[in-house]
């Protein structure tokens, strides 16, 4: 596997889906960087990596001894591209006593609050960056104590500081003023605070800050043995529990050198769509609330309550957590669940194509959605929008089409897209995926393959490297796993769990740009982006 | 349009069911409460609800606590948007580090009578998060709490429950 203009000694990782890994200095590493962005690349995920962990010729037992001491680590970027995933290490460089990497924001804008959330966990700086404000760290943790190079053993007590003040850039001008909402908000929803700078009604400018849900799940991965990690990484974004523990699953399983049984990765789709369903039914009800429209609200969170409950009798859960485990799915479906599970299906598609019939002709609504919160998709392109949001600016991407793993490789997936990149846009690429997702449950519960649905999972003997990737109903979930050997009890040396709310929070500040006031709950709730899953 | 918007609601029914049984054995158990939540505090329950750090889940079920099977408003009870107009704080989530002093502030502007009800495992007892550099864990290491949720996350039916045992905590049993 090759990137145009640069020869790379990649390694392919053992996962479903194309991923390679390759360590590279610091000079190649930009250079990479460069000619995936030229070929047309997007940048998926950027975190420090554990203490470097090479093939050869450093071995496993000194790489752990090298993160108790804090040694430098590695810093690490994943690329997605036409042809699979890139995951590539570059070793860090000392500057001044601090650990450096080369700044990748020039080439790639995306990467500013990786960087910034990796100085915070990793104490890594990129060098020359322009923004170098704490990202995470609200002042909760002193900033001598690095919580990603703590090592094994007992962890060491943290007194919290006071919280920081946080230097919001500034509009000044004739008539402006700020607004500052969070982090408490008005609805049922995570906390995060918006600053908004506004003439009147009009937005210039929206700066957000988050962070108030960082809770520790990268330093608390390190603590878990790695077959319960699984249960940590359901709950890294509770709406995207199944994509979350299949990635990390399929990160794992890779590592592991393992394929999971042929019923068991349909039993995967199977959830992870009725999930995507089952996210879609709520935001397009909470959508036409936004605009006024409580029909909406009442008739789709009906829906959607149906569904979660064809989840709880189907699956024992109403959001399926820990349904998908390592080696394999927790619950088995008989002939029965198939049968009901498909009437409900046949049931929720008739109600939703009327909803879609009323959704499309209502003029007061389709004038809140017209227009309001546009990406273009040029703008969409070099920011590096991804997932749903990217798919309604013309970014057509989808995992499940690019890279079809088993069992999406025998289920053509149609890709919807749209090029409006307005909040119109995101509810029409949602009802098509709606109705795309319902299409793939009933075809897979046709076809849903005989056989087990569990395999049991061996630890490597060795220290390995394993990835998962997969295209969530948010967008596409990243997970990037390092596990010690065997002598090490295979403990989880570090795993980074990426959340496309990343690539897309920083495009949601271009899109209430001349907007107003009153538009930017439903701009963002056409974006539904995950605080938990950023935040981690 | 207004015609297509009937027909859809007038197929579509009454799903409201039943308040939950909360563990008495008097069939009329739920209407005394809902009348004893009127009598304690005036007109209806306001909930503030607060997001202290959890995973979005516990998120998704109080949410579907407002679709129409629960007929939530029927019973007197309504989410309201600031802690100052409400009569019980729903919490959830570990208290993250960051969210400790917005945690306590919206507790300070709760008026009294106040009630703090936290749903989920992890404001229960940390969940799988539990105490690190960056949560504190469970709820009441932070601010003082009437009333738990277990489950992970709850389904809505238990949050409705437990809303109803907290108010009734409060009430002097009926003579």
């Amino acid at each position: 596997m090759q990137v145009p203009g640069l020869t790379l000694e990649a390694v392919a990782l053992a996962a479903p889906v194309p991923i390679w890994h390759a360590h590279l200095t610091a000079e190649e590493w930009l250079k990479a960087a460069a000619a995936l962005r030229q070929a047309g690349g997007r940048l998926l995920a950027l975190w420090a990596g554990a203490a470097e962990l090479r093939d050869e010729p450093m071995d496993p037992a000194r790489a752990v001894e090298a993160l108790a001491a804090g040694a430098p680590a590695c810093m690490c970027a994943s690329y997605a591209t036409l042809e699979g995933a890139f995951w590539l290490s570059v070793p860090l460089a000392q500057v001044e006593g601090q650990r450096v990497y080369p700044d990748l924001v020039p080439l790639f804008p995306v990467a500013m609050r990786m960087q910034r959330a990796a100085a915070d966990l990793s104490r890594v700086q990129a060098q020359g960056a322009s923004d170098t404000r704490p990202w995470l760290n609200h002042g909760a943790w002193p900033a001598d104590y690095v919580p990603l190079q703590q090592g094994a053993g007992e962890p060491q007590a943290v007194a919290p500081t006071p919280l920081s003040d946080y230097p919001f850039v500034r509009v000044e001008g004739d008539g402006v003023h700020e607004i500052a909402v969070g982090p408490v908000h008005a609805g049922i929803i995570e906390p995060g605070h918006f600053r908004f700078s506004v003439v009147g009604e009009k937005v210039l400018r929206l700066e957000q800050r988050l962070g108030y849900t960082h809770k520790g799940i990268e330093q608390r991965m390190t603590q878990l043995p790695p077959l319960q990690a699984a249960r940590l990484a359901g709950r890294v974004s509770g709406d995207s529990t199944v994509a979350y523990a299949w990635a990390y699953c399929m990160a794992l399983e890779s590592a592991c050198g393992i394929t999971v049984p042929e019923r068991a990765a349909w039993l995967r789709a199977l959830m992870l769509e009725r999930e995507r369903v089952a996210n879609h039914l709520g935001d397009l009800g909470a959508l036409g609330n936004d605009a006024a429209f409580a029909f909406g609200l009442a008739q789709f969170s009906r829906l959607r309550e149906n569904w979660l409950r064809g989840s709880m009798t189907a699956f024992g859960h109403r959001l399926m957590m820990d349904c998908v485990a390592p080696g394999g799915v927790s619950t088995d479906l008989t002939r029965e669940h198939c049968e009901s599970q498909a009437q409900l299906c046949d049931a929720l598609e008739a109600e939703v194509r009327t909803l879609f019939t009323i959704y499309e002709a209502h003029s007061g609504l389709q004038d809140r959605f017209l227009s309001t919160g546009r990406v273009t998709p040029a703008l969409a392109a070099r920011l590096g929008l991804t997932g749903l949001a990217g798919r309604a600016s013309s970014q057509s991407w989808d995992l499940r089409c690019d890279q079809p793993w088993l069992p999406y490789s025998q289920l053509q997936v149609a890709m919807a897209t749209h090029q409006g990149g307005d909040v119109a846009a995101r509810v029409l690429v949602r009802f098509h995926e709606l109705f795309e997702s319902l299409r793939l449950i009933r075809q897979m519960l046709a076809e849903l393959p005989p056989g087990p649905v569990k395999l049991e999972v061996r630890l490597p003997r060795d220290a390995a490297r394993g990835a998962g990737w997969v295209e969530g109903w948010r967008g596409e979930i990243f997970v990037a796993l390092e596990l010690a050997g065997a002598d090490q009890e295979n403990r989880i040396l570090r795993c980074h769990l990426h959340d496309p709310s990343w690539q897309n929070w920083p495009v949601l500040e271009h899109a209430i740009m001349g907007n107003i006031v009153p538009d930017f709950p439903l701009i963002n709730k056409s974006f539904n982006l995950s605080y938990s899953g950023q935040d981690l | 349009m207004i015609w297509r918007v009937l027909r859809q609601i007038g197929k579509a029914g009454c799903h409201s069911e039943p308040a939950p049984d909360i563990g008495a054995a008097a069939a009329d158990e739920t209407s005394r409460i809902q009348s004893e939540v009127l009598q304690i505090l005036g007109q209806a329950l306001c909930i503030r609800q607060i997001d202290a750090g959890s995973c979005n889940g516990c998120e998704l079920e109080i949410n579907a606590l407002g679709n129409p099977y629960y007929n939530l408003e029927g019973l007197g009870i309504k989410f309201v948007a600031s802690p100052r107009h409400a009569d019980l704080l729903l919490v959830t989530g570990p208290v993250s580090r960051n969210m400790e002093t917005a945690l306590k502030r919206s507790f300070d502007a709760t008026p009294e009578p106040k009630l703090v009800l936290v749903v989920g495992d992890c404001g229960c007892d940390g969940g799988i998060f539990g105490e690190s550099y960056a949560s504190c864990g469970r709820v009441s290491n932070v601010i003082p709490v009437d009333a738990v949720v277990p489950g992970c996350p709850p389904p809505p039916l238990e949050i409705l429950r437990g809303i109803l045992q907290a108010v009734r905590r409060r009430v002097p049993p009926s003579p």
